[in-house]
């Protein structure tokens, strides 16, 4: 399939082509790559993109899958409005 | 990996990588930067982005228009081949208090007098730069039209590309175990890699200065605590400047890709290293931005973290020599606002290094400066 058809990171619009060219300019982590790039840095988090992206890491550079490190997951684990919070706490409050 | 150096400089963040190019570029050869974990891995990922020069002491105001002025010919200075994305749409510090209003009026004639462009405004004309701005409990607010934000992964790496074409080496992953001594001052860095022999250390970690500091024997006045951000889903564009209000404890922006930026701090974090992420801040940051930016309650968060402020005492940066040990230096205590700073950082340390002629009096930069308490002049505009 043509790498550049094929599809990484949906959020930030990250194609296969993309990230063998990052790979060639010498971003080497999922680190660096979401740094450069804002893979994993949309609403899915890293969810979608990030096994692809340790696949990915694991062929190019001849290592182990299983130590190729991913994204942090970090709070929240889906969007949450701001105001629904904000309302949230109000409505604990003792009446 | 390297085992001599001219200078090791400590920490990939945006101070130290700003110091390896402004040496590199003034012609100090064998530089070598070590970084712990990855480049940009502490503060500088992990900050709000913004560049600004409404400052209460005419230190930071000088320090931070340079700075501007740095950015804003940045990609060609250093002939990035990608974009660093500085946008100038200004900062809008809100005041809400007529004590606060009073010090903004202030603060507007000593930004001016330093020849940075902010505007002191009656919370009536901060609605047309904000027309949704909730201006119920706004005394007054002050509008500088040149402050703005860039990309911190970009600017980072813009660094990095140029100290790396002049000669820099960078080790990452590399952690810094020890240093050693002799009559004259710094002999060696020694790494979990192996050692550095190096005349010259440049402490730039951040949250970890002050323990690697330690290392030395050396105590600075300093604390790392954690300060808490989140960002929101992206959006069409709804607001250009930064908002800003130490006494609501807020700042937001809206980011060039859509997504909302905001943070505060809470003056409950005991000091330290942790960089956790809790609910008590969401909660606090629902209530504050809902309440001052009405339609931004509308909007999904999809993140949060932590990073480190690096205090001193005076919420003004150290870059100084360490007189107790010769060949150290540190670029520290930033108070959360390294990255913005970072150009000035690194010209400055680096004319200490070649003892060339300072950019700005660095006796008010120094750690002597401590040594008096009544010469101590506080800065107050800090989140």
């Amino acid at each position: 399939m043509d790498p550049k058809k094929v599809m990484i990171c949906r959020c930030s619009d990250v194609t296969l082509d993309d990230l063998n060219r990052l790979f060639d300019q010498g971003y080497e982590t999922f680190e660096d790559l979401k740094r450069i790039r804002r893979i994993g840095m949309g609403p899915c988090q890293a969810q979608t993109c990030g096994k692809m992206v340790q696949w990915e890491i694991s062929k190019r550079f001849q290592l182990p899958l299983e130590e190729v490190r991913t994204h942090t997951t970090r709070p929240l684990t889906t969007g949450v409005k701001l105001n629904v919070i904000a309302q949230g706490s109000d409505d604990e409050k003792p009446r | 990996m390297k085992n001599h150096a001219n200078v090791v400089i400590i920490g990939a963040g945006i101070s130290g990588a700003s110091i390896a190019y402004h040496l590199a570029k003034k012609g100090m050869t064998d530089i070598v930067v070590l970084e712990r974990s990855y480049i940009g891995s502490g503060a500088t990922g992990r900050c709000g982005a913004g560049v600004r020069q409404q400052w209460g002491t005419e230190l930071n105001c000088l320090l931070a228009k340079k700075s501007i002025d740095f950015f804003s010919t940045m990609n060609e200075a250093l002939a990035y081949p990608g974009d660093v994305d500085f946008k100038q749409e200004g900062y809008l510090t809100i005041a809400s208090t007529a004590e606060e209003a009073a010090q903004f009026k202030e603060d507007a004639q000593l930004q001016n007098r330093c020849g940075i462009p902010t505007q002191h405004l009656t919370p009536e004309e901060a609605l047309k730069i904000v027309p949704y701005l909730n201006i119920t409990d706004v005394s007054a607010a002050n509008f500088c039209p040149t402050d703005g934000h860039l990309n911190p992964f970009a600017t980072l790496d813009a660094f990095v590309h140029a100290a790396k074409r002049l000669g820099v080496t960078f080790h990452t992953q590399t952690t810094v175990t020890g240093f050693t001594k002799d009559a004259d001052g710094v002999r060696s860095v020694q790494t979990d890699r192996g050692a550095i022999e190096t005349r010259i250390v440049v402490n730039a970690a951040g949250g970890w200065t002050q323990g690697l500091a330690h290392m030395l024997g050396v105590t600075l006045p300093l604390y790392s605590e954690n300060h808490e951000i989140l960002v929101t889903e992206q959006v069409e564009p709804l607001l250009k400047p930064m908002v800003i209000s130490f006494s609501k404890n807020i700042y937001c922006q809206q980011t060039p890709h859509g997504a909302f930026l905001m943070g505060r701090s809470d003056p409950h974090m005991p000091p330290g290293e942790s960089m956790h992420s809790t609910w008590g801040f969401l909660e606090a940051m629902a209530h504050t931005v809902t309440d001052l930016l009405p339609p931004v309650g509308q909007l999904r968060v999809i993140r949060q973290w932590g990073g480190l402020y690096n205090h001193s005492p005076d919420h003004q940066p150290i870059l100084s020599a360490v007189d107790a040990v010769p060949g150290l230096y540190v670029a520290c205590g930033f108070s959360g606002h390294g990255f913005m700073l970072a150009p000035m950082t690194g010209l400055l340390i680096s004319e200490m290094i070649l003892k060339e002629t300072p950019s700005l009096p660095l006796e008010a930069l120094s750690l002597n400066r401590f040594n008096d308490p009544t010469r101590i002049i506080k800065e107050k505009s800090v989140v």
